[in-house]
């Protein structure tokens, strides 16, 4: 069996891979539009400034949209990465900012990021376990976090906003390394890593063909139950992960708060990027330049004085316009 | 035989037993709690679940197509918001105007996915975005009060009776209605056909769009209503409301017994489903009130997700050997 990566189409003549670059290029095109658009339009736009700003808003929503993309991909959907973000976010500070946190900082943020990331990886396991071993369908199974893991996290923190002063923490959030923002490079580090696993590992072949055509992949031996559950973990872990650096920007911890509607952003940004809610692909570098685009839509809409409201508005067309343009190329 | 018990099982038994838990919490709650078989708790309960009987109504049958709506509770928030601004003009203008809105909330969903062909589920997050973003646009992100001097509040405040109110009322109206255009009526059967095989049913020469289209707009005039609701009982329109309720309107569908594969449905078994979240948050606030345990919100939200997990496992349970013949 040959599993063709359909990120890398065969074209037969030259005229058709043109037409094929071209199609495939939409996002980037539209992502230096807007920078163009507002080099010229919006105040102090090209400033280190701005950009830091700008890549610290998109990194978290960069992260989650590609453990979405990774969902996606197996045909699946995410709809608890917001709660699973609150929920890893109000376990941090929960215990570092315990007494035993207080005695020993070191050691006790090193446990409550580790703790976190488990929690988090362990939400995953519910998700994938409900979708690949009960069969329950994907908006249905995680439905329930969703519902129950921000109510969780609030319970955690008796629904009050926890504030600290943990530098080592924070770095997270607002560490700098070469002048980039930390989670700048956080973004670049994973999707490297999810770039390789997908075009040059088993996995990668496996996650496509779980996508592409279940049945099809089962039959000819791919574990696609594993994948799924695979897939529905590292989704869970990156939205921890996620959820830990908002709370880090933050130097504090909204249960209430963190996270919501990130499960839209992440959609809309894997959708935007390429992503075929069918499964089958996982463009990973379009779906940061969707991310990026959803983000910088809304800050020129706010830099110059559109109101948010706005913004969501403009967003339900790109998403719209995005999923459109899809279904006119047939799927592909 | 004992496939065909099954098969029984699978499309009615989840559904009577959703209406016998229900009977069974009224009893539990009339037992236990002092003021729980008054007509004040009643007729509180029935104009609170209102609304969520009515959005409930309308995702069953988007369900039943196949679909999912998304947009619901933001519908519904924006409706709240133009129907307060009408109250004015009293509630035989701003009920049309707020079940316009949710119609017009529909039709546009209906037009991206059966004329666009937009996946339903990606249609109706943007509406819900959309939605979201206009009615915080109208009414400046703030509440729009409702003019109390008009006869606009009577519908959400009131009672029949002394203990019917009349938003319960209207809402057992539309599901009657709903019900028999989902048992007896053609454009019900469409429904059904399209959620179970488009394909066959366009090859019988149906129209499964257009059955699919009135489930986006019936299910928007649905939201569209219980927004006035909305801004009726709570004397003001809420942009900010409306967050969460499609999931809650989804799980009751599904605690219901409806599968969300489409083809299937039923309309009391859903409302018996609402019923059911209702009654379970409406104990639980009587729980608190004897003082044996203090449960906050937050871990109302936990109780209903681990609920949605133990009917979802049933439902598994129940459907899973099916799979096999």
């Amino acid at each position: 069996m040959k599993i063709t990566s359909s990120t890398a189409s065969p074209a037969a003549t030259p005229a058709p891979r043109l037409q094929y670059r071209l199609r495939h290029s939409g996002p980037l095109l539209a992502l230096l539009l807007l920078i163009g658009f507002n080099a010229l339009i919006t105040p102090n736009f090209m400033s280190m400034q701005t950009l830091s700003v700008n890549i610290t808003q998109v990194a978290t929503i960069a992260i989650v949209a590609m453990g979405m993309t990774l969902v996606i991909a197996t045909g699946g959907i995410d709809l608890s990465v917001g709660a699973v973000m609150a929920l890893a976010g109000a376990i941090v500070p929960l215990i570092f900012l315990s007494s035993a946190g207080q005695d020993f900082p070191l050691i006790m943020t090193l446990v409550a990021i580790i703790a976190a990331l488990g929690v988090a990886t362990l939400c995953g396991l519910f998700n994938g376990m409900l979708v690949s071993r009960f069969g329950v369908q994907p908006i249905v199974a995680t439905l329930i976090l969703f519902i129950s893991g921000r109510g969780l996290a609030q319970v955690l923190t008796n629904g009050n906003l926890q504030t600290f002063d943990n530098p080592m923490f924070e770095y997270l959030g607002s560490g700098r390394l070469l002048g980039v923002p930390i989670q700048g490079w956080l973004v670049i580090l994973i999707a490297a890593i999810a770039v390789f696993v997908v075009s040059r590992t088993r996995f990668g072949r496996y996650l496509l063909a779980s996508g592409g055509n279940p049945r099809a992949a089962e039959l000819a031996g791919v574990p696609v139950a594993r994948v799924r559950m695979i897939a529905y973990t590292l989704c869970a872990l990156l939205a921890g992960l996620a959820g830990m650096i908002s709370v880090a920007i933050n130097s504090a911890s909204d249960a209430a708060r963190n996270g919501q509607l990130m499960e839209l952003d992440a959609i809309a940004a894997a959708v935007v990027g390429g992503a075929l809610l069918q499964g089958g692909r996982a463009p990973f570098i379009g779906v940061i330049i969707g991310a990026a685009i959803i983000q910088l839509v809304r800050y020129t809409l706010l830099a110059n004085g559109v109101p948010d409201e706005v913004a969501l508005i403009v967003k339900a067309a790109i998403i719209v316009g995005a999923v459109y343009l899809q279904s006119l190329r047939g799927g592909h | 035989m004992t496939t065909l018990v099954r098969r029984h099982i699978a499309d009615h038994g989840q559904s009577t037993g959703v209406m016998i838990g229900v009977l069974l919490l009224i009893l539990l709650g009339t037992l236990r709690y002092d003021n729980f078989a008054s007509l004040y708790n009643l007729s509180s309960f029935l104009n609170y679940n209102a609304m969520f009987v009515l959005i409930t109504m309308g995702m069953c049958l988007v369900i039943m197509t196949g679909g999912i709506d998304l947009s619901v509770g933001t519908v519904a928030a924006l409706s709240s918001v133009t129907a307060a601004g009408f109250s004015a003009h009293g509630l035989e203008v701003a009920l049309p105007v707020g079940v316009l809105t949710g119609l017009a909330a529909g039709a546009l969903n209906a037009f991206m996915i059966v004329i666009m062909r937009i996946p339903p589920f990606i249609a109706t997050l943007a509406t819900l975005l959309a939605a979201k973003g206009t009615a915080l646009v109208i009414s400046d992100a703030r509440t729009v009060p409702v003019d109390w001097t008009s006869n606009f509040t009577q519908l959400g405040m009131n009672n029949v009776a002394g203990w019917l109110p009349w938003s319960m009322l209207l809402t057992v109206v539309v599901g009657i209605a709903l019900w028999l255009l989902v048992e007896h009526w053609p454009l019900g059967r469409v429904m059904l056909a399209a959620g179970d095989n488009e394909d066959t049913a366009n090859l019988m020469g149906l129209s499964s769009g257009w059955a699919r289209a009135w489930a986006y707009v019936i299910c928007g005039g649905c939201a569209g209503l219980a927004g006035v609701f909305l801004a009726s009982g709570f004397g003001a329109g809420q942009p900010l409301e409306g967050l969460g309720w499609e999931l809650t309107a989804i799980a009751s569908v599904v605690v219901g017994g409806t599968l969300l594969t489409g083809g299937r449905g039923s309309i009391p078994a859903s409302v018996a489903g609402a019923l059911m979240l209702g009654l379970i948050f409406n104990l639980l606030n009587f729980e608190n009130g004897l003082g044996t345990f203090n449960l906050s919100a937050y871990w109302q939200m936990v109780i209903r997700g681990a609920f949605l997990f133990i009917v979802i496992l049933l439902q598994v349970k129940i459907t899973r050997p099916l799979a096999g013949d």
